[in-house]
């Protein structure tokens, strides 16, 4: 962390620029889900370079395994089967972190420095720093944080920013078997694209097209899909992210009032509730409790 | 592969069938997305489900299991009804123009010379007619009545688009696309590439299917070719070593095969696999195959193998019959069979019928299973509920382990589908007190031995005399062992033009097979692999991926058999006047002087363009085989049979024969058959991306991305059903049941066969009653215990099951 503490330009819950910082290229990891045969090999390379073990669960009636992001599990297929004008289409999405340039999280964040973005776009939490809160799921418009149960602290991918750090790909992308996860700057990925693109279509996919979701400042991950005009037929990816306004709102005006203020209770707890509901453990976080015993 | 996975991606059509390469070879497939990426290539995948495979193809074709042989039997009628073959190549290179005896006849489903009672054919009419010259006699003209391509055209008449739908379930107009794509190859510069696997071996008619995408890949002229071929996905890391180093019953190591007890007689012997040329000047080079079973039984027993003694011939086992693992746990259920080594394999998970299985296990005085893993197989005894409903106070059979290392814990070479021969290097030491498997049988060789030396015995010669100069006795090293393979000059060779010239000393390491001598002068442990460690070094740990023609045949990279060789039968990617197919994918040429280019030539390398040597130089005549001869259990041409266990009861094409005629049924075995009264649901077992076979539920990160038992069924079914997404199921055939979760989806469908609805049930084979991963049933709990009539693979891809909600 230290040596890349240079390339921060963004930390939460600070308003003072970091004041020095190194210009990096602006990276992007490229999934096209029209190479993607959901393996999952990126699921093992993910828990292998990053140590976390999720539980080993149960069947739910899909092929999807763990069926959600977890703390441990920081990217999970997702399929959808689908009928569309040419028939049956198995779509596997490779569902985590789209590392933002305009980062919900970050902004939502009360916690100085737990998130972080470098200049080279990602966006990475720094789990010393977190306090827990779960501002930050409440931030994402994609819906991808998740709070450990263990530690009461918040996970999620890191595009393997200790790996790009010393100039290596993410471990997803170098595992990939078939090529659909590729890495390297925004511009390179953007071309090679257009090739997989123009590739789609001459196949017959008119809509073929890039996900880059200008609604968050484009991001960081980004897609190939075959229906580029529904993305929603990709498990729900959402079609038009943006930050919610309550976040805006709590990032432009109240958190500095709330910051100054000593103690922070009402703002807070309002935001609290709006953001995550109240404070209740949920049925399902209780059997998992039960479960792991 | 008669090509390797690299070559994939010079494909201009991929056909997946009989496999799911994107979820069983994962790591291969890349050369899937390479073709469609920078070839353009069209990618198709035929099978019952919508797999992963399919989830990335321009087309997916459904079609019922077990009904391969009618959907390409329907290709076949289409090229041949649309004069879409590549006229010039079938006519110089197979056996089209060769006229077949006569006598020879297919009627009502049935070649001629069938013998009722004994399950088996009289082959003698499955020939060629031999003119007074001794050689075939052939029509290139292609109209002679009795030619092969005469034969072929009216054998597949009857595969019409309406006969593949019926049969197969396929839509038609599906079919006809699958067709229409296919045919596009059949011009010289475009290719089509057949990849299958299991899906393909795991039927009464396993090797008749493959044999028919062979007939089809022939007709299209794309064999030999880049981009082309029949490409078979090897299953478990090295079983394509073990096939090549003999590892079967009936095998010596290099594809050469044990003598049957008849064949008492070595010249008898040798001249019976040393085939007589059926074409003129032809180099059918199984000419050679005294060569190559002198070196090998030099390699074994060293001075003791001279040339007054057959060079041991009598050492070896005569067969009775094949001893394949269906036959060998028959006879353990028979009682007859009562030890039992059990080395690298899981046969309670891997063979059908498990509570024939057990029944055999428990008949075993003794079982040694050298194994990484506690397997089932080596825990049969246990009790786990239903999973394994054992009386464990009732079996005596004594059950010693040894754990064995795995792959990544010690040196040596795998070799993989495309037959590359790459060293690898030991990763990390093995745990506690686990043994290479070289140690174990080494271990266990060595005290037989003193055993024989102290007390004699009925035949103590073969293990006395056995070559045995490993540096550690009770550990030969992988190094040692890969050299023993090469093979080495155990006299000064000379060459056979200068008797005066010595061209490799004695002792030294062979550069190759055609250096062997069958007077014993040379040494080789198996003949293919001859030249993988020659006095240049080691051969497969060579990392150099040059590339020149950018086709993907990197010499230097490893090791290919035979020869280094990348594509087999290259020399058919030019025409007989020696001029490429396609100039802009040429893997050889004639450079005025010899053949050349960027593979190793898969011929004489001086015989010029426009001799009448033909490109299949393994075979007498020359040419690839259309016609198989009597090379199959059950025809020379493969005809469509019904799995043992069919769903519609019937063979659409002639009743009276509904499955495999010369298929091996043992009596019990056929009593457990069920039949669709009572099972009518067609069932087919698979493996997913997240496990290998029965091993990785012992490890955490694959239980965790696939951690329990699930079945498979299409919507309409589980509505029929009652069942949804995530039910417990409950899946029993005429043999057992399995309980699973059911995954409910769109993607198998019901088939419209022969006027009644097929639904498919998918079977995951992972789960059992060891490691990780949540316990579960063994799939092979329901499969029936029957074989392909040529390797007696069991039937695992298609048999009956009944399903209800548990």
């Amino acid at each position: 962390m230290a040596l890349q503490s240079l390339d921060i330009t963004r930390r939460s819950a600070t308003s003072t620029q970091p004041p020095d910082r190194r210009k990096t290229q602006e990276v992007v990891k490229l999934i096209d889900v029209s190479k993607c045969i959901g393996c999952k090999a990126c699921q093992a390379a993910c828990m292998e370079w990053n140590d976390t073990r999720d539980v080993i669960g149960a069947n739910h009636g899909v092929l999807d395994n763990p069926m959600d992001l977890t703390a441990a599990s920081w990217t999970v297929m997702r399929y959808s089967e689908v009928e569309t004008d040419r028939g049956l289409e198995w779509l596997i999405r490779k569902d985590g972190c789209m590392h933002c340039s305009d980062p919900g999280c970050l902004k939502a964040c009360p916690a100085p420095g737990a998130i972080v973005q470098y200049s080279n776009g990602i966006v990475d939490f720094h789990e010393e720093s977190c306090i827990g809160c779960g501002y930050c799921i409440a931030g994402c418009p994609f819906n991808i944080p998740r709070l450990s149960k263990k530690d009461s602290k918040v996970y999620k991918c890191t595009l393997c920013s200790d790996r790009v750090a010393v100039g290596l790909e993410p471990a997803c992308a170098k595992t990939c078997p078939t090529g659909a996860i590729v890495f390297g700057t925004k511009e390179d990925m953007y071309h090679h694209a257009e090739g997989r693109i123009s590739d789609l279509k001459s196949r017959g996919f008119a809509k073929a097209g890039i996900y880059d979701a200008p609604g968050v400042g484009g991001t960081h991950v980004m897609y190939v899909l075959q229906h580029a005009d529904k993305p929603e037929l990709y498990h729900g990816l959402v079609k038009d992210p943006d930050i919610s306004p309550l976040v805006s709102l709590w990032k432009g005006v109240a958190k500095p009032l709330v910051t100054m203020a000593f103690g922070a209770g009402i703002l807070g707890a309002v935001m609290h509730y709006v953001t995550k509901g109240p404070n209740e453990v949920s049925e399902e976080i209780e059997k998992e409790f039960k479960d792991e015993k | 592969m008669t090509n390797h996975w690299v070559d994939i991606k010079n494909a201009n059509v991929i056909i997946v069938m009989g496999g799911n390469a994107a979820e069983a070879h994962p790591c291969g497939f890349k050369w899937v997305t390479e073709a469609k990426a920078h070839n353009k290539a069209t990618f198709i995948v035929i099978d019952p489900r919508f797999t992963r495979s399919a989830s990335v193809a321009d087309l997916y074709a459904p079609l019922r299991t077990g009904t391969d042989i009618a959907f390409l039997g329907g290709v076949i009628n289409y090229l041949l009804s649309n004069d879409k073959i590549q006229h010039e190549y079938v006519k110089a290179y197979t056996n089209a123009p060769f006229i077949v005896k006569e006598g020879y006849e297919f009627e009502d489903g049935l070649f001629s010379g069938y013998e009722a009672a004994k399950h088996m054919y009289d082959k003698s009419t499955w020939a060629y007619e031999i003119g007074p010259d001794g050689y075939a006699k052939v029509d290139p003209t292609l109209t002679h009545p009795r030619s092969v391509f005469q034969l072929l055209k009216k054998h597949y008449s009857r595969y019409t688009p309406d006969a593949v739908s019926n049969i197969c379930g396929t839509p038609k107009d599906t079919f006809l696309k699958v067709c229409e794509i296919i045919a596009t190859t059949s011009v010289p510069d475009r290719t089509l590439t057949f990849m299958y696997a299991l899906g393909w071996t795991q039927h009464t008619v396993g090797s008749q299917m493959i044999r028919t995408a062979a007939m089809v890949q022939l007709l299209l002229g794309n064999v030999g070719m880049a981009g082309g071929g029949v490409n078979a996905l090897r299953g478990h890391s090295n079983i394509q070593g073990l096939t090549d180093l003999g590892l079967l019953s009936n095998l010596l190591p290099g594809y050469l095969t044990l003598p049957g007890d008849k064949e008492t007689d070595y010249n008898a012997y040798i001249s019976a696999r040393a085939f007589k040329p059926l074409r003129p000047g032809q180099l059918d080079y199984w000419q050679n195959y005294a060569k190559f079973h002198v070196s090998l039984m030099k390699a074994w027993f060293g001075k003791a193998a001279t040339k007054e003694n057959k060079w041991c011939f009598n050492w070896l086992p005569k067969l009775d019959k094949v001893y394949d693992v269906l036959q060998v746990f028959e006879l353990m259920h028979q009682g007859k069979m009562n030890g039992y080594f059990c080395q690298g394999f899981n046969p309670l998970g891997s063979i059908p019928n498990k509570a024939k299985l057990i029944a055999a296990f428990s008949k075993l005085k003794y079982m040694v299973v050298i194994d990484p893993l506690a397997t089932e197989t080596s825990c049969f005894w246990e009790n786990h509920g239903e999973y394994n409903d054992v009386k464990t106070s009732e079996i005596q059979t004594e059950v010693i382990r040894l754990p064995s290392t795995c792959f990544a814990e010690e040196n040596g070479s795998l070799t993989n589908s495309g037959r590359w021969l790459q060293w690898h290097y030991r990763g990390a030491p093995p745990p506690g007190d686990a043994k290479p498997d070289a140690d174990i049988i080494a271990g266990i060789y060595l005290k037989l031995r003193e055993l024989y030396q102290k007390e004699g015995g009925a035949f103590p010669d073969s293990i006395l005399n056995l070559t045995w100069n490993y540096d550690i006795p009770h550990a030969p090293s992988p190094e040692e062992l890969a050299k023993e393979y090469n093979g080495k000059a155990l006299a000064d060779l000379t060459d056979p033009k200068d008797k005066s010239k010595v061209i490799l000393k004695k002792g030294l390491q062979l550069d190759g097979f055609a250096q062997l001598q069958d007077d014993g002068s040379t040494s080789c442990g198996c003949w293919i692999f001859s030249g993988s460690w020659t006095e240049k070094g080691n051969m497969m740990a060579r990392r150099d991926n040059y590339d020149p023609s950018g086709l993907g045949n990197t010499l230097n990279w490893a090791f290919s058999w035979p020869a280094n060789r990348r594509i087999l039968y290259n020399r058919a990617s030019c025409d007989p006047s020696g001029k490429p197919w396609d100039p802009k994918r040429r893997l050889i040429w004639w450079d005025g002087a010899k053949w050349t280019g960027v593979d190793v030539p898969d011929f004489k390398p001086d015989v010029p363009p426009g001799n009448p040597m033909s490109p299949f130089i393994m075979q007498p005549e020359g040419v690839g085989r259309l016609f198989a001869l009597d090379k199959m259990a059950e025809g020379p041409f493969p005809e469509h049979y019904e799995p043992f266990e069919t769903p519609i009861d019937t063979n659409p094409l002639h009743p009276k024969v509904v499955n495999n005629p010369a298929a091996r049924v043992f009596k019990d075995d056929r009593a457990a058959f069920g039949t669709s009264k009572d099972f009518p649901y067609a069932a087919t077992t698979y493996r997913v991306t997240e496990h290998f076979h029965f091993w990785t539920k012992h490890t955490r990160i694959a239980s965790i991305l696939q951690p329990e038992q699930f079945v498979e069924i299409g919507v309409e079914l589980a509505k029929e059903k009652g069942i949804k997404d995530g039910d417990w199921v409950k899946v029993w055939s005429n043999r057992g049941f399995i309980k699973a979760k059911a995954v409910v989806t769109k993607r198998l469908k019901p088939l419209q066969v022969n006027g009644k609805t097929v639904n498919h049930v998918g079977i995951p084979i992972h789960w059992g009653f060891k490691g990780l991963a949540k316990n579960g049933y063994l799939a092979n709990t329901l499969t029936p215990f029957v074989g392909d009539a040529n390797t007696q693979t069991p039937e695992f891809k298609s048999f009956l099951v009944n399903i209800e909600k548990a």
